[in-house]
């Protein structure tokens, strides 16, 4: 039977890449004192699986590679060797290099000989150091089975099998094994009776028979074995070879110490190791044209089959009711109006709900993204010399795969910052009355339509004066403006600054917090900074769950329609005239409790002739913020809340400042989404 | 046609496993795990059980185990799928009540054969 196994490459790799990420998080884990056996099976049984998988599918390479690896681990798990960081870091230098080889096969390429030797060679170290109890291999004594399967002259064999009486309890059927002697050979059958107790003691279960079996037929011990194999210890085997000699087999080279010594050969060989045949699997050689190249490149997504099931729900309910609509619409009389009205409401309930799920499958959770910071602490304490624990909380919160994919960035500067930057060496922390181990905390969570992402250290914290100084040294700022503790924060996210007192090679790579600010914010979003001189400091990332739908605020400004994102609007209200304030050359503004707002006019910003208000007095203010800053957009009215599906302004048509994408409203006409950021800055110029 | 529960945490070698006996005709049904294994044979007959040892949850060895101990399974063949340097767990599926094994890596002839074996 050929069965093609290149298409079960995809998933192999899939799984063998989980699995190295277990591997990975659970070495990472491995506490030196106290060896947690749970944490050694799952890398064990991560590796297990690599290598029987990689054997199966015919990556030879890899699976020879694993087998060290396997058997380091093994004698941990068994307590027979100790846990040692030394070990660790080797097993994961080769978690690395086993990724490095499964991604070369992946996609076509060589794997780099070179790296793996290297690494199989501290592996073999590392098992050679502390040589561990003696683990002798069992080796069947090959010769004897040789020695036997030589000899031509065997005609057949007498077996006498006597099972034990438990040995039906193992699935063992003797007639199985009778079936398969008999395809070898002639068989004859004689069974034993004297075993069989009294009918009222039997039972029924055992196994009370035994048999003597008399095969005729050129048939090697290997294949008796063979048969015999897994019931070994089960039952009292004996087997005698027939032997007959050919003429010209001397009666000078033949005594019956010979056969003897054959014959007792033949059964002390025992069941040799089983015809296992290991280079069969060598010899399927991968396809040339296998499905997972053509598969690689695009990104696939592994959903919950939940997740799956609700969406066909939905969809089948879909469908009944577009049957009843048709039914309604087929003949329709103003009688069934109501009837109409219940399926229209019944559609919008259902496509709600469709897209809800659908938008789910995107979902992610951020142990996606979190996953990667364990190994990172762990390098950069081991080099800087640092004690840090790393928490993980929320890792379960869902984002979109987008979101996802496109916060690792930015996450990984952070986190590099905060290890680097705000954990203190170790006996700076003693001397600051700290615990020697610093901790930095990575959390998300949900806040309303947001995901809200921390970064949170117990190190040194960010220092305002300094701070202050270098911007001023740096021509930032003017050295007589005063800032708030907010807006001196901010100055780090200021395109040429750095904190840092002198770069090292973990950070200062190059990309600066300015960066990171941007790619947050064109995500949607938003960073700020929380800090205390010598406690530590938070750094917090809030994001729209999706970039693809957004709860909004319809608003209207004349025969226009706009939407502003929920999560931007503070408040709405009516505008009194004695609140109002106009400075002449910068504009008006609008006396909120103790805060004074800019007035945006919607009206004049976007040209909108047809706005029904000019008189600020009969329109509304709405109060919106945006990094930060805050202002009131003048407006005829609102509209209503909804959720929108955004379309990029920039991929259908241009880059409009002040305008984050357009969305398509229920009658058909097109809608703007405001960008709050960029409309304070359009009403600045 | 016979029923087998084919057990495997790796989900490659379940579908490897699956596609081959369904390609001799098997009815085959999958279970990620011994509990879900369990599970499974509590609900429905079969004539076979193949399992992967190393799992979580609820590893091979315990699941025939477990299953020897149901009046349904006492004679049932369960099989499990074992590696070369897994001798001592040969021994110790064995004493759970395991009817065989088959030693990986193997390829879909191999399967067939020794399934072939116990169910004929």
């Amino acid at each position: 039977m050929s069965i093609d196994m290149a298409q079960f490459h995809q998933v192999f790799f899939e799984e063998s890449f989980e699995g190295l990420d277990a591997m990975e998080s659970g070495l990472l884990n491995l506490d030196m004192g106290d060896v947690n056996v749970d944490e050694i099976n799952t890398i064990f049984r991560a590796a297990h699986s690599i290598k029987g998988g990689s054997g199966t599918f015919g990556f030879t390479s890899v699976s020879d590679f694993t087998h060290v690896m396997e058997t380091l681990l093994d004698e941990m798990r068994d307590g027979r060797r100790r846990v040692t960081q030394p070990a660790v870091n080797v097993l994961l230098g080769s978690v690395d290099c086993l990724r490095e080889m499964l991604q070369a096969i992946q996609a076509g390429g060589e794997i780099d000989d070179g790296s793996v030797s290297a690494h199989k060679q501290s592996l073999d170290s590392e098992l050679n150091n502390h040589s561990a109890a003696n683990t002798d291999q069992i080796v069947p004594s090959e010769k004897a089975l040789e020695s036997a399967e030589r000899e031509p002259e065997i005609t057949g064999w007498s077996i006498a099998f006597s099972p034990h009486l438990h040995m039906l309890k193992t699935g063992n059927e003797p007639v199985r094994m009778f079936r398969e002697l008999s395809s070898l050979g002639d068989l004859t059958v004689t069974a034993d009776l004297q075993g069989v107790p009294d009918l009222y003691e039997l039972d029924p279960e055992e196994c009370h028979l035994s048999w003597k079996l008399d095969l005729v037929g050129n048939v090697s011990v290997a294949e008796i074995d063979e048969i015999f194999d897994w019931v070994e210890d089960d039952c009292d085997l004996a087997k005698q070879a027939r032997l007959v000699f050919p003429p010209d087999f001397g009666e000078q080279n033949y005594d019956a110490g010979v056969s003897d010594q054959l014959v007792a050969g033949a059964i002390d060989a025992g069941p040799g190791p089983g015809p296992a045949e290991p280079e069969l699997a060598v010899k399927l050689k991968e396809s040339k044209n296998d499905d997972s190249k053509a598969a690689k490149g695009s990104s696939s997504i592994r959903v919950d089959t939940s997740k799956i099931d609700t969406l066909i729900n939905m969809v089948g309910e879909l469908v009944i009711t577009q049957s009843m609509l048709s039914l309604v619409g087929e003949h329709f009389e103003l009688s069934k109006l109501d009837q109409l009205k219940n399926g229209l409401s019944q559609l919008e309930r259902h496509t709600r709900e469709l897209q809800e799920s659908v938008m789910n499958i995107r979902m992610l959770p951020i142990s996606f993204v979190f996953s990667r910071f364990p190994r990172l602490a762990h390098d950069i304490s081991s080099k800087l010399g640092k004690k840090i624990e790393l928490k993980l909380v929320g890792e379960h919160t869902e984002v979109d795969k987008t979101v996802v994919e496109l916060l690792s960035d930015p996450l990984v500067h952070l986190v590099r910052n905060s290890l680097d930057h705000g954990i203190e060496m170790p006996d700076v922390r003693l001397a600051a009355g700290k615990p020697e181990t610093g901790t930095v905390t990575l959390e998300a969570y949900h806040r309303g339509g947001n995901i809200v992402i921390e970064v949170c250290d117990d190190g040194k914290g960010l220092d305002k004066e300094k701070l202050r100084a270098k911007a001023i040294e740096k021509g930032l700022i003017e050295p007589d403006v005063i800032l708030t503790d907010k807006q001196t924060y901010e100055l780090i996210f200021m395109p040429g600054f750095s904190t840092a007192e002198k770069l090292t090679d973990i950070s200062g790579r190059g990309v600066g917090m300015d960066v990171v600010r941007r790619n947050i914010q064109a995500l949607g979003g938003n960073i700020e900074i929380i800090s205390t001189l010598g406690k530590g400091s938070t750094i917090s990332i809030h994001l729209p769950l999706t970039l693809a739908i957004l709860d909004g605020q319809s608003i209207a400004v004349g025969d226009e329609t706009y939407i502003v994102p929920l999560g931007s609007i503070i408040e709405s209200l009516n505008i009194k005239e004695d609140r109002l304030n106009r400075v002449v050359g910068k504009g008006e503004t609008f006396l909120l409790r103790d805060q004074y707002l800019p007035i945006i006019r919607m009206h004049e910003i976007f040209n909108v002739a047809s706005a029904k208000h000019t008189k600020l007095t009969e329109g509304l203010l709405v109060v919106v913020e945006g990094q930060g800053v805050r202002c009131g957009l003048f407006v005829d009215d609102l509209l209503g809340q909804q959720q929108v599906v955004i379309k990029s302004l920039e991929a259908n048509y241009r880059r409009v400042e002040g305008v984050s994408g357009a969305t398509i409203l229920g009658d058909g006409s097109v809608a703007l989404i405001l960008d709050i950021p960029g409309l304070v800055r359009l009403a600045n110029q | 046609m016979a029923t087998i529960l084919a057990v495997d945490d790796s989900a490659s070698m379940r579908q490897m496993v699956s596609f081959t006996l369904k390609g001799a005709g098997y009815t085959v049904v999958e279970a990620v795990d011994g509990v879900d294994a369990l599970n499974k044979a509590k609900s429905q007959a079969f004539d076979c059980v193949v399992t992967d040892v190393n799992m979580p949850n609820k590893d091979g060895i315990s699941l025939i185990k477990d299953l020897r101990a149901l009046p349904n399974y006492k004679f049932t063949p369960m099989l499990m799928l074992t590696t070369e340097s897994g001798m001592d767990k040969k021994q110790q599926g064995k004493d759970a009540g395991a009817t065989g094994w088959i030693v990986k890596p193997f390829n879909p002839d191999q399967l067939l054969k020794t399934i072939k074996k116990v169910l004929g």
